[in-house]
């Protein structure tokens, strides 16, 4: 009997001291003063890292007033209490079946052009778009007919056959040719 | 003190006032008492300033809290390094570095200039003193740094978090002193405009200043940029924000004068359009610190709103309406001295790199005033955010890129087509082989390859260049190797620091590129828990979270992580990521916590973990692991970029000609034999 008893003894011991090691490689100690570290944060879950997921966040830009997309402020700014709401808001539609484009025109529609970290490529958004490109154009266009226009000038100011400097030999010149081809060599 | 700064502001107004008054009457009248007026009044309100600015100093340092400035900005426990630059890290106080800095650029103006150029330096001190004393203005109707509350706090509220990194003691002087000392060479063309001595003097007086104002501008982008990178958390350097993209337009058009100006060095063009550039510069900065300091955009790096705002764009106003207005009328004057000749020649080249720079300063520009415009026309406000902007610059850069490559390829006046092939044959097999490399190596990204294949025919233009002089030198006058390749440097500083800094703009360009290929992942993690991650470079990557500690240290409370870094399964070393709970002298909580992000650099990829917080108060974290590569190369392009600068900047080596100036001849690289045997 007191044998049956002290084996029970020893196997609960010895249960309890393994839960208890257990217990201690699968919960982490709490710290001495969690405040100082921070908004307490949830675990991560495999939706956080989806790369679907990250492609529409960085498309669609934050309310809080940083100018970062969702992504990025809610992986930098661990401060704001809104890209993680916008963060769960697109789990919730990317879970409602919503496709990247409808889950983008769901946040323009809730929000404005302005949740978009670019503005879409239609009406005056395209002057937004083409003007840089349009004006670099346009002087560039200018530039090469300005620089035809003052080629020809030259040339028509040079006197015939004046190619040659007026006080260059054809000696001194050759000592030039020579020296400019010794260093290209 | 309070008192004595005060009236040290007072006295700079009145004196400033006084200094442009008498400087631009005795440059008009010719009168010697006046201009030597105006000399003084510029030393004179460089010491009022200088008083103003060590009695802010004072007031910080003795945590005299009555101030309002000190109270909001400086609480006592912050540390001695950051009560430094608590001077300019809120409006009041950066005003008064602003005027005090520029007062001091142009007090060592008048000093350093050389006789030749003295005709102009009743105007430049005139110039100065007004915009100084349009700054002290701000401040004594506006945003008084010596503001007395109307009771003195126990303690201040102390500095920001963000601002409290090494990275802010130096950014915002390097980029105020960019962006201040641009109004010297302004001043150089606004007194060359007023004089009408319109020739090629008035270069050789600004081209150093401009040189000196665009190093300390590059300087300041990079620490700006190095600062948002360890300390925002982000992950990244550059954002285009309204702030940051203020500060490039400058730097922009800085960069394309110092292209152009050589075309009016060597051949007496671009009179009118050299001119503009110093101007257009000068107005932008000035526009970049209205967009700072109004709050018209928002961003991270503005101020609070304030009524400052409004002066500054009357001023912008009225100084871009006056500068322009005087310019047209002295257009006359700025008639070319010779023509383009070929199309196929380096002043061609030099326009259209003028063309590239200030396309990407106009659609920067365009970028950032688009929301505004939008909402005017629209009434619809939108965001016009990095997508936008990588978007539209990046092919710009990228043609922006090849023409550093191709410009000094081509021949001044005409370059012939045996001459084309000559000089483009081995850059172009090097851009060419760099793209096989790559292509054979799996990459595919098209701006990535492009960025790298023009990198590396630039590359090879520069090598082929420092081969073709250092060669010549060797047979010339039998050098060995590595001492005429100094002799060269030395003795063309302008030119061979220039290829320098083309080399450190290809190495900013190419880790630019890298990023493309950064890679993350967040991770929960319990001590001696592991998250993998492959990097871009083919290795994997493994974090081990060591543990969290929590420890006091100067004015804030620490919980730190200690991850361990594996590379392929092998230790390389440990990081540490940090969130600072600061606290005031009482030991009261005055900010949210804020981030430091733990950081291993190294040539190939930067190993970047973040601490976004705890799980229910335990030791169980959750990270953020970022893989960047080439990061590296943004830090030490912009040190080559420095380097190569100073070197165009330190006097001394062949003095350049200028077309139309009583300097000494230019001899430089190919010349060298045939001076030498005349």
């Amino acid at each position: 009997m007191s044998d049956q008893l002290s084996r029970r003894a020893f196997f609960a011991f010895a249960a309890a001291a393994t839960g208890a090691v257990i217990q201690d490689t699968v919960r982490a100690g709490r710290v001495y003063d969690p405040e100082r570290a921070g908004h307490p944060r949830e675990p991560i879950t495999a939706a956080d890292n989806d790369a679907g997921i990250q492609a529409v966040e960085k498309k669609l830009r934050c309310t809080c007033g940083c100018g970062l997309d969702i992504y990025t402020c809610r992986t930098t700014d661990f401060t704001c209490t809104y890209s993680p709401a916008l963060h769960k808001d697109v789990l919730r539609l990317a879970g409602q079946g919503k496709n990247a484009q409808e889950i983008v025109d769901a946040f323009v529609k809730q929000y404005g052009e302005a949740a978009l970290m670019a503005p879409p490529k239609r009406g005056f958004n395209l002057a937004g778009y083409f003007v840089p490109s349009i004006v670099i154009v346009i002087a560039g266009a200018f530039l090469v007919r300005a620089i035809r226009r003052w080629t020809r000038e030259a040339q028509a100011q040079a006197p015939a056959g004046a190619t040659l400097p007026p006080d260059a030999t054809p000696a001194e010149l050759e000592r030039l040719r020579r020296e400019l081809d010794r260093l290209d060599a | 003190m309070t008192l004595l700064g005060s009236l040290s502001l007072w006295l700079a107004f009145l004196v400033g006032l006084w200094g442009a008054i008498t400087g631009f009457a005795g440059g008009a009248q010719g009168r010697a008492d006046l201009q030597q007026s105006a000399r003084h009044a510029t030393f004179a309100l460089f010491a009022a300033l200088a008083v103003a600015v060590i009695c802010l100093e004072i007031a910080i340092f003795r945590h005299d809290f009555s101030v309002q400035y000190v109270a909001s900005r400086t609480s006592r426990n912050l540390p001695t390094f950051y009560l430094w630059s608590a001077l300019y890290s809120g409006q009041e106080g950066s005003l008064l570095f602003w005027a005090a800095v520029l007062s001091l650029f142009g007090v060592l103006t008048q000093v350093l200039t050389s006789r030749r150029h003295r005709i102009y330096l009743p105007y430049v001190a005139a110039v100065t003193c007004l915009v100084a004393t349009f700054f002290v203005s701000v401040m004594l109707f506006a945003a008084n740094p010596f503001q007395r509350l109307p009771f003195t706090p126990m303690d201040g509220s102390g500095m920001n978090p963000q601002l409290q990194n090494p990275g802010m003691v130096f950014h915002p002087p390097m980029l105020y002193l960019g962006y201040i000392s641009i109004t010297i060479p302004f001043a150089f063309a606004i007194a060359a405009l007023l004089t009408k001595k319109l020739d090629a003097e008035w270069l050789v007086a600004v081209r150093k200043w401009t040189l000196v104002s665009w190093l300390f501008l590059s300087v300041g982008l990079l620490i700006g940029m190095w600062w948002a990178y360890v300390e925002l958390g982000w992950g990244g350097y550059w954002a285009w924000d309204p702030v940051e993209n203020a500060a490039l337009l400058p730097w922009l058009v800085m960069t394309a004068f110092l292209h152009s100006v050589m075309v009016q060095e060597k051949r007496g063009m671009l009179k009118k359009w050299n001119l503009a550039l110093i101007i257009g510069a000068w107005v932008l900065s000035i526009f970049g610190t209205f967009l700072t300091r109004s709050g018209v955009i928002s961003s991270v790096h503005s101020f609070t709103q304030s009524p400052v705002g409004y002066f500054f764009l009357a001023f912008l106003v009225v100084t871009a309406v006056a500068s322009f207005t005087l310019y047209a009328t002295r257009l006359p004057l700025l008639e070319a001295e010779a023509t383009l000749e070929s199309m196929v020649s380096r002043e061609a080249g030099f326009l259209f790199n003028n063309l590239l720079l200030i396309g990407i300063a106009f659609s920067v520009l365009w970028g950032t005033l688009f929301p505004i415009l939008s909402e005017a026309v629209r009434g619809t406000k939108i965001t016009v955010g990095p997508p936008f902007f990588n978007q539209v610059n990046i092919p710009l850069g990228l043609a922006l890129l090849a023409m550093t490559g191709v410009g000094p390829l081509i021949a001044w006046r005409r370059a012939s087509l045996a001459n084309l092939r000559r000089q483009f044959a081995v850059p172009a097999t090097s851009g060419v082989f760099v793209l096989l490399i790559l292509l054979v190596a799996g990459m595919r990204d098209v701006g990535a390859l492009m960025a790298f294949s023009i990198g590396g025919f630039v590359l090879g233009t520069v090598v082929q260049e420092f081969a073709r002089g250092t060669r010549a030198r060797h047979r010339q006058y039998g050098e060995v190797i590595p001492v005429a390749l100094v002799q060269l440097l030395s003795r063309n500083r302008r030119r061979y620091g220039g290829y320098i800094v083309h080399v450190a703009i290809v190495m900013l360009f190419v880790a630019f590129a890298g990023m493309a290929f950064k890679t993350e992942t967040q991770a929960t993690l319990r001590p001696g828990e592991t998250a993998t991650l492959r990097g871009p470079d083919g290795h994997v990557y493994s974090f081990t979270h060591l543990g969290i500690s929590q420890y006091n240290a100067l004015n804030r409370q620490v919980t730190a992580a200690l991850v361990e870094a594996q590379r392929d399964g092998k230790p390389i070393g440990r990081l540490r990521t940090e969130k600072r709970q600061h606290v005031d002298a009482l030991g009261r909580p005055t900010f949210e916590p804020s981030t430091e992000v733990g950081i291993m650099s190294g040539l190939r990829v930067d190993l970047y973990v973040v601490l976004a917080g705890l799980v229910n108060g335990t030791e169980q974290a959750v990270f953020r692991f970022t893989i960047n590569p080439l990061v590296w190369w943004v830090w030490f392009g912009g040190f080559v970029l420095v380097i190569g600068g100073l070197i165009v900047l330190w006097p001394g080596g062949v003095v350049v000609a200028v077309k139309g100036s009583k300097s000494s001849p230019a001899q430089a690289g190919y010349a060298v034999k045939l001076e030498a045997e005349r």
